[in-house]
Parts: C-alpha cells; sequence; structure tokens
C-alpha cells in the first residue's frame, strides 16, 4: 500500500466528519471517493494529503506515519511527492501558464532554466504548447484544468489528489480532462485519488469506495454483486 | 430495436440487396448481435407483402437472393413517422430495484448494503462503458454514451433513495 488512513476521526466543533474511517490504496491505483455532499469524502482527502491533520487515527505514506510530521516536513512532502487537482481556482491568475507550471519546481530547488523547460514539456503532453505565454485568467474551463493536471504532475508525484476535477465543466470537456488525467497518471505510474459525486469521472477509476457518515465501505468487499 | 423499420430506414438511404442491408445493420445496429440471414430475407418478404418495398427481378450470381429491394413511397412516410415518433420513456428501474427495497426493509434486511452493492455494480458496467468509448469507434462512443447515461440516472435514483432510506423504512413499517 502506497497510502493509508487508519481508524480516522476528525470533527468541526461538534460535528463529526470522519468517524474511524479506514482506507488503504495500492501504488499505481486510480480510486475513486464517492458519497452524498457532507459526507466527509473531502475530509478524508485532506487528510491523506496531510493538508488537515485528524484528531485521532493515524495516516501512512510509504511506511512513514504522515499525521505525526512536523509542518515543515509535511509540506515539503506535499510539494514533492503529491499533485493537486481542485475543482477551480488553483493557479494563480497573475501568471502566465507557463509560469503557473513551473512555479512547483521553482518553489522548490529547480533552476529556472530546468523548471520552464520541463513546464513546456508537460504543456506540449497536454496540448497546450501554445498557450504557455497566456495568463490564466484567459483560458476556459478545460484548458485551466488541463493546465492544473500539467502543474500536479510536473513535480512527478507519487500521488495525484484530485477533488472534483470537472465539477466545473460540461460533459464532453470533463471527458476530456478525466481522459488525460487518468491517462498520464497510468502512463506515469501515478497513483490517483479522485473526490467526486459524479459516476461517469468515477467509472475511469479502477475501483470506488463511498464515504458515508463518515465512514468509508467496499460495496464490494467482501460481497459479490447479483 | 424494430427490424423491419431500421431496415426500411437502411433502403431509404439507397436500394440495396438482403447481403448488404443485413452487413449495413450489423455494422450500425447489430452490437454483437447480428441479424441472421433468415429473418433478413423474411422481414423484407413481409415489407414486400404489405408494400413498403419492391423487390426487383433476381440478377445472376452467387448466393441466396440476388435481388435488389428498394423502398416505396409507403415505406418511406412509415420510416418518416416512426423516426419523428419519441419512444416510451419507461421508467426500467422501477419494478426491480424498488421492489428490492422495499421488501429489504419491510424483511428487516440490509437496504442500505444492497444499494451500495447495485450502484457499485452499476459503476462496473459504467467502466465498461468508459472502456468502450476509449478504444472504440464514434458509433460505439455514442452508444456507450446512451447507455451510460441510463446507468446515471439509475445511480441517481440509488443515491435519492439511500437518502430517503430511513423514511422510507418508516413508511414501510407503519403501512
Amino acid at each position: 500500500m502506497i497510502i493509508e488512513a487508519r481508524e480516522l476521526s476528525r470533527s468541526y466543533g461538534n460535528t463529526p466528519a470522519l468517524r474511524e474511517a479506514n482506507l488503504a490504496v495500492r501504488a499505481g491505483e486510480i480510486l475513486a471517493v464517492m458519497g452524498p455532499s457532507g459526507s466527509g469524502k473531502s475530509t478524508l482527502l485532506h487528510c491523506l494529503a496531510g493538508i488537515f491533520t485528524p484528531d485521532s487515527g493515524e495516516v501512512w505514506f510509504r511506511g512513514r506515519r504522515l499525521d505525526t510530521m512536523s509542518d515543515a516536513r509535511r509540506t515539503e512532502l506535499r510539494r514533492t511527492s503529491f499533485g493537486f487537482v481542485f475543482q477551480f481556482g488553483q493557479l494563480v491568475p497573475e501568471l502566465t501558464v507557463a509560469d503557473n507550471v513551473a512555479l512547483p519546481m521553482l518553489l522548490g530547488r529547480t533552476r529556472r532554466r530546468d523548471a520552464y523547460r520541463r513546464a513546456g514539456e508537460w504543456l506540449e503532453r497536454l496540448g497546450l504548447a501554445e498557450l504557455g505565454g497566456r495568463r490564466t485568467g484567459e483560458l476556459s474551463g478545460g484548458q485551466a484544468q488541463r493546465v492544473a493536471i500539467a502543474r500536479a504532475l510536473v513535480t512527478g508525484p507519487r500521488v495525484l489528489f484530485a477533488d472534483e476535477p470537472t465539477g466545473a465543466l460540461d460533459s464532453l470537456t470533463g471527458e476530456h480532462v478525466m481522459e488525460l488525467l487518468v491517462g498520464l497518471a497510468r502512463e506515469e505510474g501515478t497513483t490517483v485519488i479522485v473526490v467526486t459525486h459524479d459516476a461517469r469521472v468515477a467509472a475511469y477509476a479502477d475501483r470506488e469506495v463511498i464515504v458515508r457518515d463518515g465512514r468509508v465501505t467496499d460495496p464490494f468487499a467482501g460481497q459479490v454483486a447479483r | 430495436m424494430s427490424v423491419p423499420l431500421a431496415l426500411l430506414g437502411l433502403l431509404e438511404r439507397e436500394p440495396s440487396h438482403g447481403y448488404d442491408l443485413k452487413r449495413d445493420y450489423d455494422t450500425f445496429f447489430g452490437r454483437g448481435k447480428p441479424l441472421p440471414f433468415g429473418q433478413v430475407y423474411s422481414t423484407l418478404g413481409r415489407l414486400a407483402r404489405d408494400g413498403k418495398v419492391t423487390a426487383g427481378q433476381s440478377e445472376p450470381g452467387d448466393g441466396p437472393d440476388r435481388k435488389r429491394y428498394a423502398i416505396t413511397p409507403l415505406g418511406t412516410r412509415e420510416v418518416e413517422a416512426w423516426l419523428a415518433e419519441p419512444v416510451a420513456a419507461e421508467p426500467y428501474l422501477q419494478t426491480v430495484l424498488f421492489t428490492k427495497v422495499v421488501l429489504a426493509l419491510m424483511l428487516g434486511r440490509d437496504a442500505a448494503g444492497y444499494l451500495d452493492l447495485q450502484r457499485a455494480t452499476h459503476l462496473r458496467r459504467m467502466r465498461e462503458f468508459t472502456q468502450i468509448k476509449q478504444n472504440g469507434s464514434l458509433t460505439d462512443a455514442l452508444l456507450a454514451d446512451h447507455g451510460m447515461f441510463h446507468l446515471e440516472a439509475d445511480l441517481r435514483w440509488i443515491d435519492v433513495t439511500q437518502a430517503r432510506l430511513g423514511a422510507l423504512a418508516a413508511m414501510v413499517r407503519n403501512s
């Protein structure tokens, strides 16, 4: 297992969002996390990614305990080992497309020239080579999500976390974005954990789990569909 | 799928032999269930009897039937009417899934678990359709889309029912 949640609980005030949730994800797997609004699926994603600290329980990433790491260490891990794609609002509108994709590398210790070369390569893979000089505010929703995918994958992350990545797109554009995201992740061997309420998005995954009332269920675990 | 109307539609495009009609039917509508030759010729025979197609003279050559069939004005009107008529919107799920959920609640069984399993089964089928869309032709993709949208409707019903399971259980117990 590349990433694992053990008995995770997390509350917002008196409202529990996760209740002893368990989840184990294999390396290279593409997993859909589904469930109704407010079920705790985004909280689970944020805990797995080290953005939130659980109230109790453990998060393990490649044999290391994530939830007890220092903030600095977790930030470093998120920058080097994790990629993120959200529904919208993740790109810096004042920067160009190429700047946005190069940004995670520039924040690290990659040389500027190398960062922009790699950004250019990824933009080409996503069919965005001609948009490198545009500001992200000028892009369509589908183009912006493709830039976000490039930025998420440019550092070669082990795990890509996606939270409703096609939520703001029409069906066809959403499908195109998912095909790119899943196709590139498989080529790179990147594990993908995608939170979605959309069955068409979940259909790109290898399997799905359902979060309901803060607990994770795998419908096929121990059962055979008839 | 109405085979006679599909064949009539293909004939409206251009006059054809039975063999060509079968090939086109299988390509566009067969989806792994090819039309038997016998059914093609018996259907064409009935359409000719009813005045919707005409059969030309037998042409020399191999094969069981070398007649070229052409659509008549009556056949064309029938195709036109059929294409303009919407298909009845059927509540596909109501009978089976609804019955299972109500019975599960009535019998104190795990209705939520059943719905989870049904959702997973639907998603598994959607995954197969997604593969077809990624690897197949545009025709395959469009047919897969049709299947996926129906499954999606089922899935929405499953989600809504799951959210109302408590109220439904109370209603079932009190009735």
